[in-house]
């Protein structure tokens, strides 16, 4: 077991810190950038197109790096650290990891590859209940070899400005996945509370191209994407709580009140030390679940586990993500309630992504339904689940 | 990034845990998993078999029994002990004065001393805090003072864990009064039989006797039982409670503990969504936290230790305690209950609030979780 990036995941990683500097290193642009449509830097989109991040999971014959999920990981954490709204996880992790799990060879190459270079921006439009990967609130229906979606998305991820939607929708099979021109829907454009961009889309009978088999069932696909999305976007969340512990320890060593700085305060440094905490056992967790999604993905390890591994980093990052965000504000005080200081955007981001794909409380069910099917968690083993629950007293 | 162990490594874990559940005898195991307590005997035959297989101070030099392990592979050695329910060996031999002779020690001490330390021939004690040394462990007041080659001690130390068993006790004393407290320190190996030192038992809160108070009255000490230099004892008291980075998080202990109390109590969880829901939460911070400690030892071959092992001690006792808590609530009424030294899942249960409460130490021995956070605050964020 090996927590420790290669010599080229370490250069991407410094490639990708310098870059991203260079537009949000002054947190006013980011105040800037989030404040027009489309909410992010089509600049810095092209660019992240030019150094191959866009397409890093994609296979190369599928026009993209042909790397994995830990390096797409690598990117997001320093997308977390400056607080970049750049749809990366939505648009990337999300929707081209359904594109390229589910996709025919054509329509990865169009889409994955178009993606990849930068000139088309996906996003998968999603209405069902409270992160179901069953579709609920679109239906398609079929007429020879053409297919119509009827219905309603209220939140799609850069709805308004997405080129491709990936919608899901109710068909005979459950739920089919369904390619649709961005233009070609009805839809009205909002920003979100974190800065993004989300849209409502409507759908009144519009075509729409089957993605991949047009009558299977692709709800567990959905539910892989929406594993990956957790699990990526607690790459994202864990720089966002690290660089918040970062602000919050600078800023306790600079402040001053009655007359010293705030760190000869230790209600306030032990505070800091569990902020250290909190990040500490996340990074591992994040680590360790972003390996499992890695191994699933190269066919190492079968799709209960990335539901697992997804599973217990949201739990371990609801908790995490509102204790660092919230005493981020707390340990600066009023300075972090204003909207031109960088640590409250921040928490309001963690908050975002803790709600994309399924809270802790969603995921804290799932697991407690099986909670007795195994014994203690081991993960050296080939599952952390590997082994079973001990029925009788050793020995005795 | 790797997700496995590599082959080598595996096979080291198999290696580790067929000896463990091999060779230990069952009946000392089953002591352990069920809590109860373990007599002296038991924890001497333990650590003389582990010994014999090389297995009880593999972290000491090579050429007085240590094996040049990899931090992972001792990690893997502990919890694959731990997990087996064999009693770890003597933390006051292995961990604590083991290395300290073999570092600091004189040739004829490490002759006389190591052997039987590694094998148990030797229980020792420890003679560290003081009644009002205790986090601020420096402010020390237990004397030696020279007479001839000797030293004479007087004083009194406190939680000395089963000292009732101890032969020897490594001790700190103040040898100088006149400099900065930590300056006038040194450290003596005293044989608990000579004349004025006495062992007092100190009843705790869990009604067992597991901690003494060690007074000393004009207790005679040769010369050659000093360790290291003359006021050099703080250095080696630092050196002993900075050597470890392995272990300091009991995760295999806690795995277990909280894996049986889901067995026993499998219909009572079953019945119970907030039951499952906090057994869910412990795992997923038991994993977390185990996690933790793997990044540790595969980061820290040869270097300093990473930054991250000081959350181990901080948060592994806090789980610890916490599902020592919640074997207290599966065991509710039934903890009420006579007959908790039986050898059984009922007896376990009915001990869970003795034990409960023995486990408050945890989060206050070894550096108070308070004194931890204080080494994240200022030796790591530099607050």
């Amino acid at each position: 077991m090996d927590f420790t990036y290669d010599d080229e995941q370490g250069a991407l990683r410094e490639a990708v810190r310098g870059l991203v500097a260079r537009t949000y290193g002054e947190y006013e642009n980011r105040r800037r950038t989030v404040a027009s449509d489309p909410g992010y830097d089509e600049r810095l989109w092209g660019q992240l197109a030019e150094m191959g991040l866009l397409g890093l999971p994609f296979g190369e014959d599928d026009g993209g790096s042909g790397a994995t999920w830990v390096e797409a990981a690598i990117v997001l954490q320093e997308l977390g650290r400056v607080l970049a709204p750049e749809p990366y996880l939505t648009a990337v992790v999300q929707a081209g990891g359904l594109v390229a799990d589910v996709g025919t060879a054509e329509q990865r190459a169009e889409l994955l590859g178009g993606l990849s270079s930068g000139e088309r921006l996906l996003s998968f439009a999603h209405a069902s209940r409270r992160w179901s990967p069953s579709a609920s609130g679109v239906t398609a229906s079929q007429d020879g070899d053409t297919w119509t979606l009827q219905g309603r998305i209220d939140a799609v991820p850069q709805g308004a400005n997405a080129d491709v939607l990936i919608v899901s929708a109710e068909t005979p099979a459950g739920t089919g996945l369904f390619v649709v021109p961005g233009d070609a829907v009805e839809r009205s454009g909002h920003a979100t509370y974190d800065g993004g961009r989300s849209a409502r889309v409507v759908l009144g009978g519009v075509a729409a191209t089957p993605l991949g088999d047009a009558g299977a069932d692709q709800t567990s696909a959905i539910a892989a994407a929406l594993d990956r999305t957790i699990v990526l976007g607690a790459n994202e969340a864990l720089g966002i709580i690290e660089q918040q512990l970062v602000d919050t320890t600078a800023y306790l060593k600079s402040r001053k009140q009655f007359g010293v700085t705030l760190n000869n305060f230790q209600a306030l440094t032990f505070r800091a030390a569990d902020m250290y905490t909190s990040v500490e056992l996340t990074h591992s967790l994040v680590a360790w679940a972003t390996m499992v999604a890695a191994s699933v993905a190269a066919g190492e390890r079968d799709s209960e586990q990335l539901s697992d591994a997804a599973a217990r980093v949201a739990v371990q990052l609801g908790t995490a993500g509102r204790h660092v965000g919230q005493e981020a504000i707390q340990l600066h005080g009023g300075i972090a309630m204003t909207a031109e200081y960088r640590v409250g955007a921040g928490t309001s981001r963690l908050t975002y992504l803790e709600h994309l794909a399924g809270d802790r409380g969603h995921h804290l069910n799932e697991l407690a339904a099986v909670v007795a099917d195994h014994g203690a968690l081991d993960p050296l083993a080939a599952s952390v689940l590997g082994s079973a629950p001990v029925t009788a007293e050793v020995g005795s | 990034m790797q997700l496995q162990l590599t082959e080598e490594m595996q096979a080291f874990r198999e290696e580790m845990r067929t000896f463990f559940t091999t060779q230990v005898p069952q009946e000392i195991r089953d002591v352990v998993l069920q809590g109860r307590e373990l007599s002296r005997d038991q924890i001497v035959q333990s650590m003389q078999i582990l010994n014999a297989a090389g297995l009880a101070v593999p972290h000491w030099p090579s050429e007085w029994g240590g094996r040049d392990w990899t931090d992972l592979q001792r990690h893997l050695w502990n919890e694959e002990m731990q997990a087996a329910g064999v009693p770890a060996p003597l933390m006051f031999n292995a961990g604590m004065i083991g290395p300290v002779i073999a570092h600091f020690g004189t040739p004829e001490q490490k002759q006389e001393f190591l052997p039987k330390t590694a094998n148990c021939d030797i229980w020792w004690s420890q003679g560290f805090s003081e009644p009002d040394a205790g986090s601020d462990l420096a402010a020390l007041r237990t004397t030696a003072v020279r007479d001839g080659d000797d030293w004479i001690v007087n004083g009194q130390k406190t939680w000395t864990t089963l000292g009732q068993y101890g032969d020897w006790i490594f001790t700190l004393v103040r040898t100088n009064p006149d400099v900065k407290k930590q300056a006038g320190i040194s450290m003596l190996l005293i044989d608990m039989r000579t004349e004025g030192l006495e062992v007092r038992p100190i009843e705790l809160i869990d009604g067992g006797h597991e901690v003494n108070e060690v007074w000393f009255t004009d207790v005679r000490v040769p010369g050659a039982n000093l360790v290291g230099e003359v006021d050099g004892g703080w250095t080696i008291a630092k050196f002993l409670l900075g050597n470890e980075r392995v272990g300091v998080a009991p995760v295999g202990a806690t795995k277990q503990a909280l894996a049986r109390a889901k067995r026993i109590c499998a219909d009572l969880i079953a019945e119970d969504p907030l039951l499952r829901a906090r057994i869910v939460e412990l795992e997923n911070e038991l994993l977390a936290l185990e996690l933790t400690a793997l990044r540790v030892v595969a980061h820290s071959a040869g270097g300093e230790p990473h930054p991250a092992s000081s959350v181990l001690k901080l948060k592994g006792t806090e789980l610890q305690q916490a599902v020592t808590e919640l074997v207290v609530d599966l065991a509710g009424p039934a903890a009420f209950a006579l007959g908790d030294d039986e050898a059984s899942d009922e007896a376990w249960f009915r001990r869970s609030v003795p034990t409960y409460l023995n486990f408050r130490k945890a989060s206050i021995y070894g550096g108070s979780n308070e004194i931890q956070r204080q080494i994240i605050s200022r030796g790591i964020l530099g607050l």
